[in-house]
């Protein structure tokens, strides 16, 4: 079993406006230092098949097919190990 | 009677189905029928609505989930052979997320829920949508007031899609007053090959007089002509 942990971001280019309002809100907490604040998205999932490779390639399947909207979205994963086979 | 049979598709959380039915049912008195998501065929069915509202409660993406439903399987196959689609609010979100038109719906810029009358300029009048504008049927010659009602209806596309929306006249709608902060001041578009329309505000809510106004009306009229 895999487990996979995928992020996904508005693309840089994208403003992203939910962002810029919680900056903003840290920065009134007196953190002036805190810059560049993004909000994504966070997906936790099981794969039960046998090999790291191909756990890898259906997670990449999924987020292009459907967690991630490649118009506005960017996706990074991390796919490790759950049960030592 | 006309050639057009409507099919408003009904997914868990439309909200605005109801609004489409009446609108061509009891206004426009055309064959309508509903059409279940889960269902595999549109069947008799030719020019297909995908309503407002919150399909699948929005989870993940609006219109994500929606998408992949078995019915816009063959929706995406009507449209593909030159049948007429129309995606309103949550519709256009779907009909963007299925391919049909290009770009996407961000989170409007002010991060708010923006729920009031908009007008917005027609830009392209030789479309099946909008051919019943020309004559003196709106209040406005050119523009039409309709609702907005969403949270997510800030229009995004890649420049180079920009540019062959803009080329090719694929902007129907834009506001005059940008309610959301899309891109060129897009309310609407359509694919290139004019037979599937997206849009964000409402015309379904605004086709009677007693709703307020009867702008959104000719959108629907025009489609019926174009069928016959």
């Amino acid at each position: 079993m895999y487990s996979a942990k995928i992020k996904v971001t508005l693309r840089k280019s994208i403003l992203d406006p939910q962002g810029k309002a919680v900056e903003h809100s840290i920065q009134s907490l007196g953190y002036k230092n805190i810059l560049d604040t993004r909000i994504g998205k966070y997906v936790e999932l099981n794969i039960d098949t046998k090999s790291q490779e191909e756990a890898e390639l259906i997670t990449d399947e999924v987020c292009k097919k459907l967690l991630s909207n490649p118009v506005m979205e960017d996706y990074t994963f991390e796919v490790v190990n759950v049960n030592g086979n | 009677m006309s050639k057009a049979k409507f099919g408003v598709v009904v997914f868990p959380g439309s909200n605005c189905d109801h609004d489409a039915y009446n609108t061509l049912k009891h206004i426009l008195n055309q064959d309508t029928e509903f059409l279940w998501h889960k269902e595999s065929s549109i069947g008799s069915r030719n020019v297909i609505i995908v309503p407002g509202g919150f399909s699948y409660g929005d989870y993940l993406r609006c219109g994500a989930i929606a998408r992949f439903s078995p019915l816009m399987k063959d929706v995406v196959r009507h449209a593909s052979n030159g049948g007429v689609v129309i995606g309103i609010c949550n519709g256009f979100q779907i009909l963007c997320e299925a391919g049909l038109l290009p770009g996407a719906l961000l989170r409007n810029q002010s991060l708010k829920f923006v729920c009031r009358n908009v007008t917005l300029n027609i830009e392209n009048k030789n479309t099946i949508f909008t051919s019943a504008y020309n004559g003196n049927g709106n209040d406005k010659p050119g523009k039409m007031v309709v609702p907005v009602a969403h949270g997510d209806g800030n229009y995004i596309c890649s420049d180079d899609t920009l540019e062959m929306l803009n080329d090719n006249n694929q902007v129907v709608f834009r506001y005059e007053d940008n309610p959301n902060g899309a891109m060129d001041n897009i309310a609407g578009i359509m694919n290139k090959t004019g037979n599937v329309l997206g849009m964000m505000p409402h015309p379904e809510r605004a086709s009677e007089s007693i709703v307020g106004g009867s702008d959104g009306k000719y959108l629907f009229e025009s489609v019926i002509n174009s069928m016959n």
